[in-house]
């Protein structure tokens, strides 16, 4: 279901290890983990917080009001996986 | 690199090179493909195996052992500690050269193997099945035709969701573990510390694996229940300080474990999910090394086998031999991880008190859960409630 709200979830540039916690529990297969890149998918992300709450080292982070302003890394592929 | 194969491995831990070695050993063409740039690096593992499951694939050898392990020790939230009486052995591996040789053996049965090569997407026919996976390699958006594509993808696949098999690991399964490798410190290097409490790793435990005498992984596993109040990295944090105060970091990780029941599905258009991808991993122990290579194994035999007959409806005979061989005895651990999870601090407290009280020679497991069970019937109700829930 699309979000209506704007996206809250974080990923704190620089402070990730890339460990896949969060892809793990991801419902909405929404987190893009690279070997050393890491980006919230904004489509499908539904700010449920599962991501936020599994991150070993307090890396991604929620934000009430929204993440407009904070420099999130941007996914590199979008997969067929809704078509 | 070819343009299609029989087989499309990705991911190139243990469960992805034993998928790969014994695809290729039985004549299919195969092909391996691991985002990083290393095959076993970063190590994201505690690393301690038992002899009798490495025998299966392996022989042990001292170029990828940190060391070899005769006991291990249970410490109480209060600190009272029991060594049960163990029957073998184990070992602490060095997981980025064990990684690499099981590697190496795929390759010498004929599999190909690519590095920095991050599977994106699946390639589908008009039915929607898998024939092939769409990867960055080399910087190029590269298709790769195949007829099964086994997922090795670890706790972080994907490829499981995009057959649309639904791979989220719900919360209350995942272990959130944060693990360091410190040196210049005294351990006893044929011991295995495990640590339980509310206020080390609470729904989970910590681990001291000892590689050698003046080094150990350190690590510890939560729930992500607790996570929601305080992190892994924390809780590690606090215990390294208090016990290894100066000591030296030689590596820090991250880390997810899957303690679920393994995927209700495993197989799905002509996609195969094997190890922490397929949640294979031992739900009470979080140990996924072994499990791992033997869901590899299987789903390696079977894809060949459904590729030589030209059949491929026979992969769902993975599901069947997986559940047979580990699946059914991981549902009875899932049981077992529910019922040690809901143990308070004083349940470990006292099951450790009427261990010490136990003769070392009937100072097993079974001997230690027996006598617990002696000093304090309630906690067979607690045990029981899970298992007739």
């Amino acid at each position: 279901m699309p979000r209506t709200t704007p996206l809250m979830i974080h990923i704190v540039p620089g402070k990730c290890d890339f460990c896949g916690c969060c892809v793990g529990v991801c419902p909405e297969d929404a987190i893009e983990l690279m070997e050393s890149r890491i980006a919230i998918i904004d489509e499908r992300c539904t700010n449920c917080k599962k991501c936020v709450w599994a991150c070993p080292w307090e890396v991604i982070e929620f934000h009430r009001d929204g993440v407009a302003s904070l420099p999130n890394e941007q996914p590199l592929f979008l997969n067929s996986m809704d078509a | 690199m070819k343009e299609a194969y029989d087989i499309v491995v990705v991911g190139a831990g243990p469960a992805g090179s034993n998928s790969a070695r014994y695809a290729a050993s039985a004549g299919v063409s195969v092909l391996m493909l691991e985002k990083d740039r290393d095959v076993g690096y970063p190590v994201r593992c505690g690393e301690a195996v038992s002899h009798e499951g490495l025998i299966q694939f392996i022989e042990p050898d001292s170029k990828f052992i940190g060391s070899t392990i005769t006991k291990f020790r249970l410490v109480s939230p209060d600190g009272k500690s029991v060594v049960p009486r163990l029957d073998g052995k184990g070992y602490v591996l060095e997981r980025r050269i064990f990684d690499y040789e099981l590697a190496k053996i795929a390759a010498k049965e004929g599999a190909e193997v690519v590095t920095k090569a991050y599977a994106y997407d699946l390639l589908r026919n008009e039915k929607g099945e898998a024939v092939g996976v769409r990867a960055l390699i080399k910087d190029q958006e590269t298709e790769i035709r195949s007829k099964v594509v086994i997922a090795a993808d670890g706790v972080e696949s994907r490829v499981g969701k995009w057959a649309g098999i639904d791979t989220t690991c719900h919360i209350k399964d995942m272990e959130s573990c944060a693990q360091v490798t410190l040196s210049g410190i005294e351990v006893e290097d044929d011991t295995l510390d495990f640590y339980f409490g509310d206020n080390v790793a609470p729904g989970g435990y910590l681990w001291v694996f000892p590689k050698g005498k003046d080094t150990a992984n350190v690590g510890l596993g939560i729930s992500v229940e607790a996570a929601k109040k305080k992190s892994a990295i924390k809780f590690l944090e606090k215990f390294v300080e208090k016990k290894f105060p100066n000591a030296a970091v030689l590596t820090r990780i991250a880390g997810g474990v899957p303690c679920a029941k393994t995927s209700a599905t495993v197989v799905k258009n002509n996609v195969m999910l094997v190890g922490d991808a397929a949640r294979q991993v031992n739900p009470t122990s979080g140990a996924g090394i072994i499990s791992g290579m033997i869901g590899g194994m299987i789903a390696g035999q079977v894809a060949a086998e459904a590729v030589k007959m030209n059949k491929l409806s026979h992969l769902t005979e993975y599901e069947k031999r997986w559940h047979k061989r580990l699946g059914w005895r991981h549902e009875v651990f899932y049981k077992i991880r529910e019922a040690v999870n809901s143990f308070s601090d004083d349940t470990f407290n006292s099951i450790a008190e009427s261990a010490q009280k136990l003769p070392e020679n009937k100072r097993t497991l079974g001997g230690i859960f027996r006598a617990a069970l002696w000093n304090r019937p309630s906690m067979l109700l607690e045990v029981a409630r899970v298992f007739v829930s």
